[in-house]
């Protein structure tokens, strides 16, 4: 192997500095919005009603059954021929994750609230508690605990799948690794730093993750 | 809706009547009325699957009937078939009157024992957390659990589990209170301990239905005993005959396998 290293290229903070925020921020703000999305359609997939029911279950499936590359691409280009207005990359990309994230969500929190024992909604409602103060009080406190596991892992995921902005030009970690390796010819460089700035971040989350779970568990 | 004839006997505290519960073809109840007084006892008896704990979801509707009429009180609730349950409000109301003990006890775990108690008053009656503390307390107190007011469920035995859980449903002094299988679930040790409370309850004149296999207790505390096989009450009569003198040979067989412990709990 006669491949000699050369890392000054692509060892360079300020490279990478403005990339990794735009990646950070993508994943912090589609996290909130997705779980926002997920709290308010977990809460209509729980109704007793079908017609409230069936719509948020529809949405969940539809994005939790498509690609979220395809979702990407879609919002960037099919979308702007129905709306009649073009959508910047970064709104697109934003919009896509945000919703796909939802979706997950939505899930995770209805799973969450499913998994409580039947006992204690059937304790709670014999004390005479309306459905809002058995949710608030009984049952909530409990899912809650159990959100917070699947909640971290599926943010893991959503971290690692900013990485798709790439493929609408937003210019975050993946992308800027392929500018980096095209202006240095050192993609073996390049790529092996980014990897490495990833797993960074995402290590101690799926650390974080684990030690979640033990607790819960007890 | 509710019209007191003068002059004729007390209205009971519980009338059910002809009541019928379906899930889907199986039905769990076939035609079952039951009147409880004032102050009674009611133990109901009956093997397992024969529709005892749909009965009593029944009484509180925590169950919606297929059919039939349920009154506690001065609530009465008419079910027709394809009908629908009251409003979620009337119910909520209707089931503050009723307090209900489960096999599983069903403690919420995040809260410590005094916590549960209250969570009753302080939860559906928005009562002062400082009144709500002081009822918890005493009720604690009633069930011989002071000590263990802030300890969390999960550190709690079996037997005061149940006995926090009998003085949650207490605080919302419910003027009938449902017990399914309270102590089915517990170590034959920790038995007694409940019995007694429950024993203490029926001496103060609480009205209660209690649905129980600890056959030498319902002897001892019940006024009446019903027992009911798939989906219908098929005999009732004062404890001391129903036990003694059972007249149906379903109830013979049923009974014929417990031996009672004489004077036991
Ligand atoms: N939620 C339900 N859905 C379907 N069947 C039920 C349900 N609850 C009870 N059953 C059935 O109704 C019958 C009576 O059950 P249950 O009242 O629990 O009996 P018991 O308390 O006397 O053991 C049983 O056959 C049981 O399988
Ligand atoms: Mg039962």
């Amino acid at each position: 192997m006669g491949y000699e290293f050369d890392w000054s290229g692509v060892l360079n903070l300020k490279l990478w500095g403005s990339a990794l925020s735009i990646t950070l921020s993508y994943a912090a703000a589609t996290i909130i919005g997705g779980m926002l999305i997920g709290v308010v359609l977990g809460v209509l997939m729980l109704s007793p009603r079908l017609w409230v029911r069936a719509p948020a279950s529809g949405y969940v499936q539809l994005f939790r059954c498509t690609p979220l590359m395809v979702q990407i691409v879609w919002f960037y280009y099919a979308l702007p021929i129905i709306a009649g207005f073009s959508i910047s990359a970064w709104i697109a990309g934003g919009l896509g994750l945000t919703l796909y994230m939802g979706a997950f969500c939505a899930e995770i929190f209805r799973a969450g609230v499913i998994s409580i024992d039947k006992g204690q909604w059937n304790a709670a409602r014999a004390l005479g508690m309306s459905y809002l103060k058995m949710m608030r009080h009984i049952i909530l406190p409990q899912a809650a605990r159990r959100m917070v596991p699947p909640f971290v892992n599926q943010s893991v995921l959503q971290l690692k799948n900013t990485s798709l902005l790439y493929v609408v030009a937003v210019p975050d970690l993946m992308y800027k690794s392929y500018e980096i390796a095209a202006s240095t010819y050192r993609p073996l460089e390049t790529y092996t730093v980014v990897a490495f700035i990833y797993f960074l971040i995402l290590y101690p989350l799926t650390k974080l993750a684990k030690r979640l779970e033990a607790r819960v568990d007890r | 809706m509710t019209e007191t004839a003068n002059g004729a006997a007390p209205r009971p505290m519980i009338r059910l009547s002809d009541i019928h519960k379906a899930y889907g073809a199986h039905k769990a109840l076939r035609g079952v009325s039951l009147d409880v007084a004032v102050g009674d006892v009611r133990v109901l008896i009956g093997p397992s699957g024969c529709g005892k704990s749909t009965l009593l979801r029944c009484v509180n509707l925590l169950e919606q009937p297929t059919s039939g009429t349920v009154e506690v009180g001065s609530d009465r609730f008419v079910f027709t078939e394809n009908g629908r349950m009251p409003p979620a409000r009337q119910l909520e109301r209707f089931r503050t009157h009723l307090g209900m003990v489960f096999q599983q006890f069903d403690l919420f775990p995040h809260m410590t024992a005094v916590q549960n108690v209250m969570s009753g008053p302080l939860i559906v009656k928005a009562m002062p957390k400082a009144e709500a503390r002081d009822i918890a307390m005493a009720l604690l107190e009633k069930v011989g659990l002071a000590e263990k007011a802030d300890v969390l469920p999960r550190n709690l035995s079996g037997g005061q589990a149940q006995r926090v859980a009998i003085a949650r449903a207490l605080a919302m002094e419910p003027a009938v209170i449902l017990f399914d299988e309270a102590t089915s679930a517990l170590d034959p040790e920790l038995v007694d301990e409940v019995l007694k409370v429950m024993r203490g309850l029926a001496e103060e004149g609480k009205t209660m239905i209690i649905v129980t296999h600890e056959m030498g207790f319902a002897r001892d505390v019940a006024n009446r005993v019903s027992f009911m096989d798939a989906g219908q009450i098929v005999e009732e009569g004062a404890a001391a005959e129903v036990f003694l003198r059972p007249q149906n040979p379903r109830t013979r067989s049923f009974l014929s396998r417990f031996h009672m412990r004489d004077g036991a709990a």
